[in-house]
């Protein structure tokens, strides 16, 4: 478990990390989301006692991380997969790690061989591909069996097998019973990898709910329906004072009706009462960047020239999303919504 | 212990050791063979065993560069932040790096001294080579623990600018042209340079000995005698390294 308390950073001016509280627990993936900038390295540096808090604690198991005895064998840490000297070996590279803190060698191999790295053990760091490299700091976050387990942006420039193996090899490793903390930029990607998330704009805490109850409070969602008679679906639901529009034939599929705000029992029901012929009722949310882009609007530290979005509860979707974020397609499907 | 066999396999497992290693040697031994063998024959009653020692600066110069690399490039390629990862409370893998570093150092040094002298006696056997006297003991002797000693002030500048390039760079003035030029200013040099951390180290090596057109520089009045020199020069060094382990320990890694 890692606890954070009132954690600061002020590096000169800039307020990295700003009065940030939250908790980690152990058994799930908690995802830590923020736009670039927002300070999720920085904390990540504070919890492991690389960077000293300007204002407040974290602990890991109820201790500070310069209180651990043999740190490595409780906590492992992926800040960045550049962290290795690149005329060095793989195995060297491991080998000096595990010989300090204590860790038999044979441990080294087996890490090798978890993460596929067997066959270029010998070779030196700095000819690995990115893939390579990230599986190495993998492989040196394993190496003392920790845990809690750490990872900066682990899927960073990685293809979409690469993005996969990680995806699955987290969902073990808290499978196994592991604290593990994430960080991404991307909801579209903790929606998949993380049952958590530990939210900040700005440094600052925006939200630390479950994945699914973010999304849902964010994202806007609608009813789509669709009929051979579309003239006389619209009228009885208008009638019924709901807000309806019309969506044209496009990539979603042919035209159709959206009813924000309803359920599809709702409708069913209704148009059931009129004995209305349906081909299609489903429910539609509101992309998760657009959500994400939505809570965060106001934090987001690096955006170009928009209008303040209000933050909070589910607004309408903003209409022009600058910054680092290209907009996304409206009323996209939720990807993995289900079935994690 | 483990922290020092840590440092052993960072050391040996890149390249750039062995090149300063073997870089120091050549300079040192290959500089002194070339003197031995060319020295003319009215001189050799001046071929002492201190005269071999003529380059042993050369060697010095290449292994305080290796130990500022040894925490430099640590900083570059951000291993350092591994190595606090793993003894996060710093100061025990610092340590065991000056240990490491700075015995290598000093049995570079060791090496080097021995080999220069030998090589000179076994190519001159006629010259005044042998060691009798204390003095003549810590010409070659004695050359390791300046080596050691220099290796410690080369990491503590390491640690200071954590950076490859500025931190050599000075090294290399303070060396070759501050340690030089001060003692140049009028009325006060020579009391200055009496104190510089260099120039008394190197009193412990020559100190006790008359100076010949051959041998290596001795000053005169110089306020320490061999072995004080040497404790003078060390507490400098051991003092830049400790300042140096504090700023690492409270900067962010
Ligand atoms: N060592 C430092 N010195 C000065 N400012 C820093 C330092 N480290 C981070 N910052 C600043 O702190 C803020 C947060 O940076 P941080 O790297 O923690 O963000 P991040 O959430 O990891 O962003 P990204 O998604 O781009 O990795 C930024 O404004 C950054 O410029
Ligand atoms: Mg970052």
């Amino acid at each position: 478990m890692i606890e954070a308390q009132g954690l600061t950073k002020r590096y000169g001016r800039t307020v990295a990390v700003n009065d940030l509280s939250f908790t980690v627990q152990p058994g799930r993936v908690t995802g830590f989301l923020g736009p670039n900038g927002a300070g999720k390295s920085t904390t990540m540096r504070m919890i492991l006692g690389l960077d000293n808090p300007t204002a407040g604690t974290v602990r890991i198991n109820g201790k500070r991380y310069s209180e651990l005895h043999q740190p490595l064998s409780k906590v492992g840490a992926l800040l960045d997969a550049k962290w290795v000297h690149p005329n060095r070996s793989a195995r060297s590279h491991l080998r000096w790690i595990a010989a300090s803190n204590r860790i038999p060698v044979k441990r080294v191999d087996e890490v090798l061989e978890a993460v596929g790295l067997t066959s270029v053990a010998g070779k030196r760091a700095g000819g690995f591909s990115l893939g390579m490299s990230q599986r190495l700091g993998i492989a040196t976050a394993l190496l003392g069996d920790p845990g809690v387990l750490l990872f900066d942006e682990p899927v960073n420039g990685l293809d979409p097998e690469g993005i996969l193996w990680i995806r699955q090899f987290m969902h073990r490793l808290a499978a196994e019973g592991r604290t593990v903390f994430v960080s991404s930029h991307l909801l579209s990607e903790m929606a998949l990898t993380a049952q958590d998330l530990v939210v900040i704009g700005r440094g600052r805490l925006i939200a630390q709910t479950s994945t699914r109850e973010f999304i849902d409070a964010a994202s806007e969602s609608a009813v789509r329906v669709r009929g051979p008679e579309m003239e006389r679906l619209h009228g009885v639901l208008t009638s019924q004072g709901l807000t309806v529009r019309d969506v044209p034939d496009g990539d979603d599929g042919p035209a159709a009706l959206l009813v924000p705000n309803a359920s599809t029992d709702q409708i069913g029901e209704l148009v059931g009462k009129v004995g209305l012929v349906l081909h299609e009722l489903s429910t539609k949310r509101g992309s998760l960047e657009q959500a994400f882009i939505q809570l965060t609007g106001q934090d987001v530290e690096y955006q170009a020239g928009r209008p303040g979005v209000p933050g909070g509860g589910p607004v309408a979707p903003p209409q022009a999303a600058g910054g680092v974020f290209t907009p996304p397609p409206a009323n996209a499907t939720t990807p993995g919504g289900n079935g994690r | 212990m483990t922290l020092l066999t840590v440092e052993r396999i960072k050391l040996f497992s890149t390249r750039s050791p062995w090149w300063c290693m073997i870089l120091a040697t050549v300079l040192t031994v290959g500089l002194t063979t070339i003197f031995a063998a060319t020295v003319k024959s009215q001189d050799l009653a001046d071929f002492d065993p201190g005269t071999t020692q003529f380059a042993y600066n050369f060697g010095l110069v290449v292994m305080m560069v290796m130990s500022t690399l040894a925490v430099t490039t640590e900083y570059r390629f951000s291993t350092i932040r591994s190595t606090f990862l793993a003894v996060p409370t710093r100061t025990p893998a610092l340590l065991a790096k000056g240990v490491v570093v700075a015995g290598l150092a000093g049995l570079v040094g060791e090496v080097t001294a021995v080999g220069s002298w030998g090589l000179a006696k076994v190519i001159q056997p006629d010259a005044p080579l042998s060691l009798n006297t204390a003095n003549e003991y810590r010409n070659v002797f004695g050359v390791g623990l300046v080596y050691l000693f220099a290796s410690v002030f080369a990491l503590a500048v390491g640690l200071i600018v954590r950076q490859s390039a500025g931190a050599i760079v000075i090294e290399l003035v303070y060396l070759f042209l501050l340690e030089n030029l001060l003692p140049a200013i009028p009325r006060i040099g020579d009391h200055i340079q009496h104190w510089l951390p260099f120039t008394v180290g190197d009193n412990f090596i020559v100190a006790n000995q008359t100076h010949h057109a051959d041998g290596p520089p001795v000053i005169e009045g110089m306020p320490f005698g061999p072995w004080g020199s040497l404790v003078y020069f060390a507490a400098i060094c051991l003092g830049l390294f400790v300042i140096g382990c504090a700023l690492a320990k409270r900067r962010d890694a």
